[in-house]
């Protein structure tokens, strides 16, 4: 039995019984930083920040919305949206911040591949963000699905059409997954119970994943020093702060996220108040119609790209090309063959393939939205070639590269 | 400085990926109709000056307006109820009480000329091939047929409310509210749905919709939509110009002409916007307060690292 004295006050009665002061050390006054970083990465808290604006806006929706598909779309359009005291705030705040969570993903992850902070120890911290970025787009799409508009349905008929895998045609599994020929009652509630329960529960439990493969390979900094962090923190303790290298996470660095996140919040309701229509779809709210086919069906702008990647082609060879583009991500660590883990700017050919990867994808991102006819359709195809060349090509570029 | 770069290449790359998917995106896919403003300039112009005393009585007398249009200002009231009058005519012959505010005079004059034509729905109501549009052309009572046109027109204007005292729903009404339901607004096509005191009134109510939606179904070819929330769906720019000329969009649809006037036009907007966008002045007034609050927490998060920074460099 541990022995426990009279506590001297609230801290001390908490710290005997859950070492507080240990977690409060380990996990903030003395989880270093590098100092030589940029605004860049205060985007894990700005994307903290926007995970919990959708969770409270979530939380309250989920009292109003009805999964059925005879009410749903009242449910939000009208019971939300008119009769619930900031209902429409609530559902602003909730579809701008779950288009929005996925720009500030793509910086995020383009800041990892440019710096690359997916080598040397730090390539969990990157498998682990792949892997919420899935569960983060599952949670999108399924989320989608609910207000059971126009575009609910006909994106929910043709992302579960995929699974038919072409000519494998596997319509029985399509139908397990809808659990009826088509998108129906028992589509809706499945869709809504992955919605608010299990993606939400992963996401958290990848959350901290996330946090923990971060904690013992520390973050990285913008010119990719090698620093002894032992060394440097004891600097920092002994009172030179002006001289470490390193400072602390709360609150050094803490403020700086801060701040980053109150400009991001600027951005954020301008959207919310002024400029919401990107985020939610006008076809939307029309309401589901399976006689109806709306004249263009495209996703929503972030998952334009990887949709761009299965068009061009046949139905096998398109589904070969998306499956390609879902998974290649995640092995970006062991793709990069080089022995560097610098800035791209310092790295040569591989600062090439960079800007052509980020432009590249942004090319597709608008084909993936344009009707593909003549030269949208070319120049997607293009791009797509393109795309998976990027990859086929990175570990022989990477390979050539000189130690530093 | 170096922050300032990145930023700028993120805005840059962030702004192009908008201009993308969303302007240039739109452009490609829809088509665009500037409209001309509600000046149906295929229409010829009024000529003649009207006498609102003899618009009356030909309105009451000779045109036979009356024989199936209701007036109820005048206390001229409807012949039949709206579904039977829907499964006479295929819809429900309009009140006339506020036609002279809601339709364009040029619309209303050029409308009892030749119906089809300026309702431009000669490819639906052909006369050559015996299919007559269900509102007969007015062919003159003796006199000068524009002249007599120019009176009934004067005759209904002088009835109508004045264009500020419209309101919004006697707009819908008149210009939408025949074929279309707006159930956010509780609109239905045979009338605004009352609060109903016996589970017998309900549905009787709801007999009498089903029969008008069906009569109006055949005559239409499909059940016109309901509005409740186009504003969002479709925005102000395409509904302004979809109702101005629903050929110019989609040729060959049954969706009439519906010649309001430019104050009509505004009317029917406000009562859409009521229906699918009720909460945009809360949104108004709320924004620049919560514009405000971020501005103020962006301030004092500066100031807070500007402290704590201080110390590290």
């Amino acid at each position: 039995m541990a022995h426990f004295t009279k506590a001297t006050g609230l801290q001390d009665w908490f710290n005997q019984r859950l070492a507080t002061d240990i977690v409060s050390r380990v996990m903030a006054t003395e989880y270093w930083i590098p100092k030589n970083i940029n605004f860049l990465w205060a985007m894990g808290m700005v994307l903290v920040i926007t995970f919990v604006f959708l969770l409270a806006s979530g939380i309250i929706l989920m009292m109003y919305y009805q999964p059925n598909v005879e009410t749903a779309f009242d449910s939000v359009n009208y019971i939300i949206m008119k009769e619930v005291e900031f209902g429409w705030l609530w559902r602003h705040v909730h579809g701008v911040a779950a288009s929005i969570v996925f720009l500030i993903m793509y910086i995020h992850m383009f800041t990892g591949i440019y710096y690359g902070s997916y080598k040397k120890g730090r390539e969990l911290i990157w498998i682990s963000g792949m892997l919420l970025f899935v569960a983060f787009s599952a949670e999108a799409f399924s989320g989608y699905m609910l207000p059971w508009g126009q575009m609910s349905y006909w994106a929910g008929m043709v992302i579960t059409n995929i699974f038919s895998l072409g000519d494998l045609h596997l319509n029985g599994l399509v139908e397990w997954i809808r659990g009826d020929y088509v998108p129906a009652q028992a589509f809706l509630n499945r869709f809504y119970m992955l919605h608010v329960l299990l993606l939400p529960l992963v996401i958290i439990v990848l959350i901290a994943l996330h946090f923990a493969t971060l904690r013992i390979p520390h973050v990285n900094n913008q010119e990719g020093e090698e620093l002894d962090f032992e060394e440097e923190a004891k600097k920092y303790k002994s009172g030179d702060k002006k001289g470490s290298k390193v400072m602390a996470f709360a609150n050094d660095f803490l403020s700086k996220d801060m701040l980053v996140v109150s400009i991001f919040m600027i951005l954020f309701f301008y959207l919310v108040f002024y400029n919401y229509d990107f985020a939610m779809d006008p076809v939307n709210f029309d309401p589901a119609d399976g006689l109806k086919t709306p004249a263009h069906i495209y996703p929503e702008w972030y998952f334009l790209w990887s949709y761009e990647v299965l068009r061009p082609f046949s139905t096998n060879i398109g589904l070969i090309a998306f499956g390609f583009a879902q998974v290649i991500f995640v092995m970006l660590p062991f793709l990069d063959r080089s022995p560097n883990a610098i800035p791209a700017h310092k790295r040569g050919a591989f600062q090439i393939w960079f800007w052509v990867l980020l432009a590249d994808m942004i090319v597709l991102t608008a084909m993936g939205k344009l009707p593909p006819e003549g030269i949208y359709s070319t120049i997607g195809l293009v791009s797509v070639l393109l795309f998976i060349a990027l990859w086929i090509v990175l570990p022989f570029i990477t390979k050539m590269e000189k130690k530093l | 400085m170096r922050e300032l770069k990145i930023l700028a290449v993120i805005v840059v790359f962030t702004l192009i990926t908008y201009y993308l998917v969303e302007p240039f995106a739109h452009s490609q896919m829809h088509k665009h109709v500037e409209g001309e403003g509600f000046a149906y300039s295929d229409l010829p112009a009024l000529t003649k000056t009207g006498d609102a005393l003899k618009g009356k009585e030909l309105v009451m007398g000779a045109a036979a307006c009356t024989g199936c249009h209701a007036i109820t200002k005048e206390g001229i009231v409807a012949g039949m109820d709206p579904a039977m009058a829907a499964q006479s005519y295929g819809v429900n012959p309009p009140d006339l009480s506020n036609a002279g505010v809601v339709y364009d005079a040029k619309f209303l004059a050029a409308l009892i000329k030749n119906p089809a034509h300026a309702l431009k729905v000669e490819h639906k109501f052909d006369a050559a091939k015996g299919k007559m549009h269900p509102m007969p052309q007015f062919y003159g009572a003796g006199g000068d047929i524009d002249q007599e046109i120019a009176d009934i027109v004067a005759y209904l204007q002088s009835i109508a409310p004045k264009a500020e005292e419209l309101t919004s729903e006697q707009a819908y009404k008149l210009a939408c509210g025949g074929c279309h339901e707006n159930r956010y607004a509780g609109w239905t096509q045979v009338g605004q749905t009352p609060k109903f005191k016996k589970k017998q009134d309900e549905l009787k109510f709801n007999l009498a919709k089903a029969d008008y939606q069906d009569a109006l179904t055949k005559y239409m070819g499909k059940l016109p939509p309901d509005l409740s929330i186009y504003i969002r769906s479709r925005g102000e720019h395409y509904i302004k110009t979809f109702v101005e000329d629903p050929q110019a969009y989609l040729a060959g649809t049954a969706m009439p002409r519906v010649g309001v006037s430019t104050a009509g036009m505004e009317k029917v907007i406000e009562y859409l916007e009521d229906s699918g966008d009720a909460k945009r002045h809360e949104r108004e007034s709320i924004g620049p307060k919560v514009m405000l609050f971020t501005l103020v927490f962006a301030l004092f998060a500066f100031l807070w690292k500007k402290e704590l920074w201080s110390k590290l460099h």
